[in-house]
């Protein structure tokens, strides 16, 4: 159920603070907060300040442009829009399984990706706040001062992004907006020296994402009590799952658990998607608001990427990962975590199975083979679902005749975790800053609760048509003589 | 009979143009709208070089004995910028996302000319695509003008398919078919028009991006036959 911070009763009468911009977070937002004379919180809302508005200048484009076109929706993780896109245009081609080369490369690519997001995201915009705590001084709590205080620990992090980097690279051309994936396929697979430069870097990637899983774990321990619960939530988790149930970020069927683990859906088809989720327009945010169907709106909100995946899997199928896994679950006492900060430990957990699975991929020779593209007769909807590094991303299109779109929509990680991002904010008001006089540190809070979903805001803004305008008429003092809104 | 070109000496012969002799040399003047295999153009303007102290366009300009013709000079380049950037504004080219990216020559020599970023405010006309053919498409927004199509149709596959309809900022290129459309028209996929385009105007539909990024006509070598840059060496490591 969704907490009453929502929207305030009198919201004119109220004090607002604005935490603006949002920082260490990938794109524009603030955090508005609404106070009455004592400090009290009675509103707090994140709102995005930017827009994108891709769903609708792609109408009437080429289907077989979409993959190249859409990624540029991100600079971060545009490797997973690029293969959303590319599965929906699979369909759109009329190609419903690619060749195994074709299939590994694009899964080598998206592995790549999750992994350098993960490691970005871990080391250099979150773990300033874990290492020295959010009330650590705002000058040294960035990764300057982790370079400074910990450059071991910063090392780590540089050598993994880099590694998925280069992993990106040598699959897409390019290591941002390159091009790899073509209706039915790919356009190039691994030479023997591209596998062998990776494998050569592989064991001391190993090791350092078993002791990024390691850091983690010794942080989070460090203050148990206050990781466990801050802006903890009782949510619903959706993510892909394989058949076995075991964690899959490339292809899968959905599956929907609630706060305390039970089944809402599983093994769902992805193309019947909208059976199953649905979207909420609310006028202040520009973000839309997604739930499960069967639940509603008020109950149906819920929570996707790292925690999600890993609350919602029964099992991962790399041994070093499974392992840490069976560690993690104990957090929830037998019921999935709840904790919002335990998305770090989860990322990183996804993170060592990202390199176990590009270990395994670099040892299987399709990833060298020649078989790349399979044509098929076009057909007029495709869709396309993969779990991004924030978490389950939805590309779904609709084509003309001649082969041009006619819709688009979009369904990124960061808006599916709209609502669990204010519940938690929410959270962080209520516990931490309700009746006490606002300091930097305190405020620093709310950005970590934000932090911790690593929310790319810059692809998550799709309320389109939904926008509201405001125009101020002010006299030559700046007195308002009217106003305007739509 | 030879002039000097950036002062190296070009031999030609009667009738060649300043671009015949200079290819002929393999040496190379920019050029869009340009192709051997037709009648010189000269509307692209891109071509152009200063031949004793006169600004002319290689293409449609007879090379004359003894002259000394300038041509890879910042003075000349920096008028060819200019005109790129105003292919470029008029247009909608968007070269990370274009199926003919790498492969484009007006990207390439965008390049060549040290056009790097924009210098024009974009026109950002409304976008017009013809995907009426069951082969084929046509964006217009990326349409330079070149008639390289207009003449493939008309002088090599006897079709007239494409002309050029309006003048000036009104100019645009039409399909020669009751309906306007491509799908309409005698247009086939195995006429020579239907791969001459040099930018991403005229391109086959279905499928884009077949070749990887660093193994496109220009990734290898640039529009001047320099060597480019090299995309991944043996071992898989880059330079950068």
């Amino acid at each position: 159920m969704a907490s009453d911070l929502e929207t305030a009763d009198y919201p004119d009468k109220l004090r607002r603070v604005v935490v603006e911009p949002v920082t260490r977070i990938e794109g524009h937002g603030k955090v508005t907060l609404l106070l009455d004379d004592d400090n009290h919180v009675k509103q707090a809302r994140l709102h995005i300040t930017e827009f994108r508005g891709f769903e609708k200048f792609i109408q009437g484009r080429p289907y077989w442009e979409l993959p190249v076109v859409v990624q540029h929706l991100c600079g971060i993780c545009p490797v997973s829009h690029h293969l959303a896109a590319s599965k929906a245009i699979d369909m759109l081609a009329g190609v419903s399984q690619v060749t195994p080369t074709a299939d590994k490369i694009r899964r080598l690519a998206h592995y790549g990706q999750v992994m350098q997001s993960h490691a970005l995201h871990f080391f250099y915009l979150s773990s300033p706040d874990l290492l020295f705590g959010h009330d650590d001084s705002i000058k040294h709590r960035n990764i300057v001062g982790v370079i400074e205080d910990e450059p071991e620990i910063a090392k780590q992090g540089i050598l993994l992004r880099k590694f998925g980097q280069e992993v990106i690279r040598l699959t897409m051309g390019k290591r941002i907006h390159g091009a790899c994936a073509v209706p039915g396929g790919m356009n190039k697979s691994l030479t023997i020296g591209e596998r062998d430069y990776f494998l050569e870097e592989m064991p001391q990637v190993l090791a350092s994402a078993q002791s990024a899983v390691e850091l983690i774990k010794r942080l989070y321990n460090q203050a148990f009590d206050y990781h466990q619960s801050f802006a903890a939530l009782e949510t619903n988790s959706v993510s892909l799952t394989r058949s076995n149930g075991a964690l899959e970020l490339y292809d899968g069927g959905l599956r929907a658990r609630d706060s305390v683990g039970k089944t809402i859906f599983d093994h769902v088809d992805y193309q019947t998607y909208s059976d199953y989720l649905q979207e909420e327009v609310k006028s202040w945010s520009y973000m839309k608001f997604p739930f499960i169907s069967s639940l509603g709106k008020d109950d149906g909100w819920y929570r996707v990427g790292p925690l999600a995946r890993i609350n919602n899997c029964d099992l991962i199928s790399t041994p070093l990962a499974e392992a840490q896994r069976q560690e993690f679950i104990k957090l929830g006492e037998g019921q999935p975590a709840r904790a919002t900060l335990a998305y770090h430990w989860a990322r990183l957990i996804e993170l060592l199975h990202c390199v176990e699975v590009l270990n395994e991929l670099l040892h299987d020779n399709d990833i060298l083979g020649s078989d790349l593209v399979v044509k098929g007769e076009m057909q007029q909807e495709g869709i396309g679902v993969i779990e991004a590094p924030r978490g389950t991303l939805l590309h779904h299109y609709r084509i003309n005749q001649e082969g041009l779109v006619e819709k688009a929509k979009l369904m990124v990680p960061t808006t599916n975790n709209n609502q669990a991002m204010n519940e938690s904010i929410r959270q962080v008001a209520i516990n931490y800053l309700d009746g006490r006089e606002l300091t930097e540190p305190l405020l620093n809070q709310v950005e970590v609760a934000i932090r911790a979903y690593d929310p790319c805001l810059s692809c998550a803004t799709h309320a389109m048509g939904k926008m509201p305008l405001e125009v101020s008429l002010l006299d030559s003092n700046g007195k308002l003589i009217d106003r305007r809104e739509k | 009979m030879s002039f000097i070109l950036d002062g190296k000496n070009i031999p030609f012969k009667e009738g060649d143009t300043i671009m015949d002799a200079a290819l002929n040399a393999d040496t190379y003047i920019p050029h869009l709208c340009h192709d051997p295999e037709f009648v010189p153009h000269g509307s692209c303007r891109v071509c152009l070089v200063s031949c004793n102290g006169r600004y002319v366009s290689a293409c449609t300009q007879p090379a004359v004995d003894g002259s000394e013709v300038e041509s890879n000079t910042e003075a000349v380049n920096s008028i060819r910028r200019e005109l790129v950037a105003m292919l470029f504004a008029e247009g909608v080219h968007i070269c990370p996302a274009c199926e003919k990216s790498g492969s484009c020559k007006l990207q390439a020599v965008a390049y060549y000319v040290g056009l790097l970023t924009p210098r024009y405010e974009h026109f950002n006309p409304p976008g017009r695509l013809d995907a009426s053919h069951p082969d084929m498409i046509i964006d217009f927004n990326r349409c330079i003008l070149c008639e390289l199509c207009v003449r493939a149709s008309r002088d090599m596959d006897g079709k007239r398919v494409f002309s050029i309809s309006g003048r000036g900022s009104e100019a645009s290129l039409v399909i020669n078919s009751e309906s306007g459309k491509l799908g309409d028209s005698l247009f086939d996929v195995s006429d020579r028009a239907a791969d001459i385009c040099p930018v991403g105007a005229l391109l086959p539909k279905h499928k884009g991006y077949e070749v990887p990024i660093g193994q496109r006509r220009y990734d290898i070598t640039a529009i001047d036959g320099a060597a480019a840059r090299e995309p991944v060496k043996k071992s898989g490591k880059s330079d950068d």
